[in-house]
């Protein structure tokens, strides 16, 4: 992205707050604070370091207002952007920006939601579109599943292909206890689960859980003399599309060729130097496109180079390795849980799941029915 | 500065009352402009002329909802022949027999109440 510098700021903190299913009456502004408070004694800063903060959720109009008032931090320099899922990977662009400009100097990230406790329509109200409504989309599935009928149509993509991405996750997700789904998956059980909207199954969509989680970042610097090996922000990039399914420009090309132009620039990169993708799955197709649109695959070829394990554990290029918003966990905006997952990996504290000789992350958030779309590049110290 | 005497949505919806799919064509981008709006993407110009469609179009891209309750239906994006997509339904058909590229015609469908009338979709017979 133009106007931030390479490696200037450094993830040093990340944590989930309570996820799954949180307990009764747990607010988004709750969890958040908890991330937060989780995530600084992951960096050993505390809250009275904190003057930086960058929030969204679907559940509090004003969150920047809420969480400096629940904080405590009346003269914090605030951003609640809020563009669905990607928002967060926003808020680490922004917040770099902010950082290098001198309005903050520790910066949290936060995110909360209890969607699954408040039922999905609670959480996030849909508005009304007089375009879309009437015609009775189930939002967001039913615009992912026309962008499937595309890519499908035009590339030859399979259903038992768009099964695999599922059933990868699911893989990864076994090898974390913090994942929501226990169980084996195979692609006959994708393909005969409950049809949502065709060509997708209810194992096609991401989960519907409570969660949130926080990340901190500060100059590369100070993240020097922190408690963490840190995390350096490489690059970053932006791109929003479109709102609405109806008018995205092109149904099969999403605004992370655009986003992850812009990163790679950033961080004088390509996909070659990639060792680790966290892609936004909202749907298993999302894996498949953004796979093509970052490089890793040409377009259209999303589907044969997902097959045979490639993104499951042992295979070659390794993809979602949390278990993503498919099996791991999806609170509604899940784009935060990439940054964390992808801080991690590459800090080699991945546990069962953990990728060898990882140095470098592509991280990408999905917003709206892939609308808002945004990649951000990590790397460790040997990459700076 | 005049005040606009109706809103994009208001016009939108009142052709439509008379049985008529509207979109806007912007004269400085030589281009349909859809949904409507009061100033042009491509120019930022706020001259907009309102133009009707002849009603046909091509099935772009197609899905089978299947709600927790009640039969499933057909939601798909319509390609209209004067250069703009929406959203809409085919109708007449079973909605897993949509497929891409069928070529179809409008049909306006007033559910009546307070609910406003709305452009759907049936397949053009075979001449």
């Amino acid at each position: 992205m133009r106007g931030l510098q390479r490696g200037s700021a450094a993830i040093v903190g990340v944590a989930e707050s309570d996820i799954g299913a949180v307990a009764d009456l747990m607010s988004p502004i709750d969890l958040m604070a908890q991330g937060i408070q989780r995530a600084l004694v992951d960096c050993g800063l505390t809250l009275k370091d904190v003057d930086g903060l960058f929030c969204a959720t679907t559940q509090a109009r004003t969150s920047a207002m809420s969480l400096a008032e629940y904080l405590g931090l009346p003269n914090a320099h605030t951003d609640s952007t809020i563009v669905g899922g990607s928002s967060f990977e926003i808020h680490v662009a922004h917040a770099m920006a902010a950082i290098s400009a001198g309005l903050c100097t520790v910066a949290v990230i936060a995110y909360g939601s209890t969607q699954r406790t408040v039922g999905r329509r609670a959480a996030s109200v849909r508005e009304y579109n007089p375009y879309e409504t009437p015609f009775k989309p189930f939002l967001p599935a039913t615009a992912y599943a026309l962008a499937a009928s595309r890519h499908m149509h035009q590339f030859g993509t399979t259903r038992e292909q768009l099964a695999e991405v599922a059933v990868a996750a699911r893989q990864w997700a076994l090898l974390n206890p913090a994942a929501w789904e226990k169980k084996p998956l195979t692609v006959a059980d994708v393909i005969a689960a409950r049809p949502i909207s065709d060509p997708f199954t209810v194992r096609d969509c991401c989960l519907v859980t409570d969660g949130g989680g926080a990340v901190i970042m500060t100059s590369s610097e100070r993240a020097k003399t922190l408690k963490r090996r840190p995390i350096h922000v490489l690059g970053c990039g932006q791109s929003i599309t479109h709102a609405t399914i109806s008018f995205m420009p092109d149904l099969t090309v999403t605004g992370a060729v655009e986003s992850g132009r812009q990163a790679y620039a950033m961080a004088g990169m390509s996909a070659k130097d990639i060792d680790l993708a966290e892609l936004y799955d909202a749907f298993t197709l999302n894996t498949i496109l953004f796979l093509e649109d970052l490089g890793f695959c040409g377009k259209g070829e999303g589907g044969p180079f997902i097959s045979g394990g490639r993104i499951a554990p042992g295979g070659a290029f390794p993809v979602n390795t949390n278990g993503g918003g498919l099996s791991y966990c999806h609170p509604g905006m899940y784009g935060l849980f990439l940054l964390i997952e992808a801080v991690r990996q590459l800090r080699g504290e991945a546990g069962q799941r953990q990728v060898a000789e990882c140095e470098t992350a592509i991280v990408h958030g999905n917003g709206g029915v892939l609308s808002a779309q945004s990649t951000v590049i990590l790397g460790t110290e040997a990459t700076l | 500065m005049d005040k606009m005497p109706s809103s994009p949505l208001a016009s939108y919806l009142a052709y439509l009352e008379r049985g008529r799919l509207a979109y806007q064509y912007s004269p400085e981008a030589d281009a349909p402009v859809f949904f409507p709006r009061v100033i042009c993407p491509k120019t930022g110009s706020d001259r907009l002329e309102w133009q009707i469609s002849a009603g046909l179009g091509t099935v772009h891209a197609t899905t089978v909802v299947h709600p927790q309750q009640g039969a499933p239906y057909n939601v798909a994006l319509i390609d209209v022949d004067e250069g703009f997509r929406m959203m809409s339904r085919v109708e007449d058909v079973p909605p897993e027999q949509v497929r891409i590229g069928m070529r179809v015609q409008l049909r306006v469908h007033r559910p009546g109440g307070d609910e406003p009338p709305c452009p759907v979709f049936t397949p053009v017979e075979a001449a």
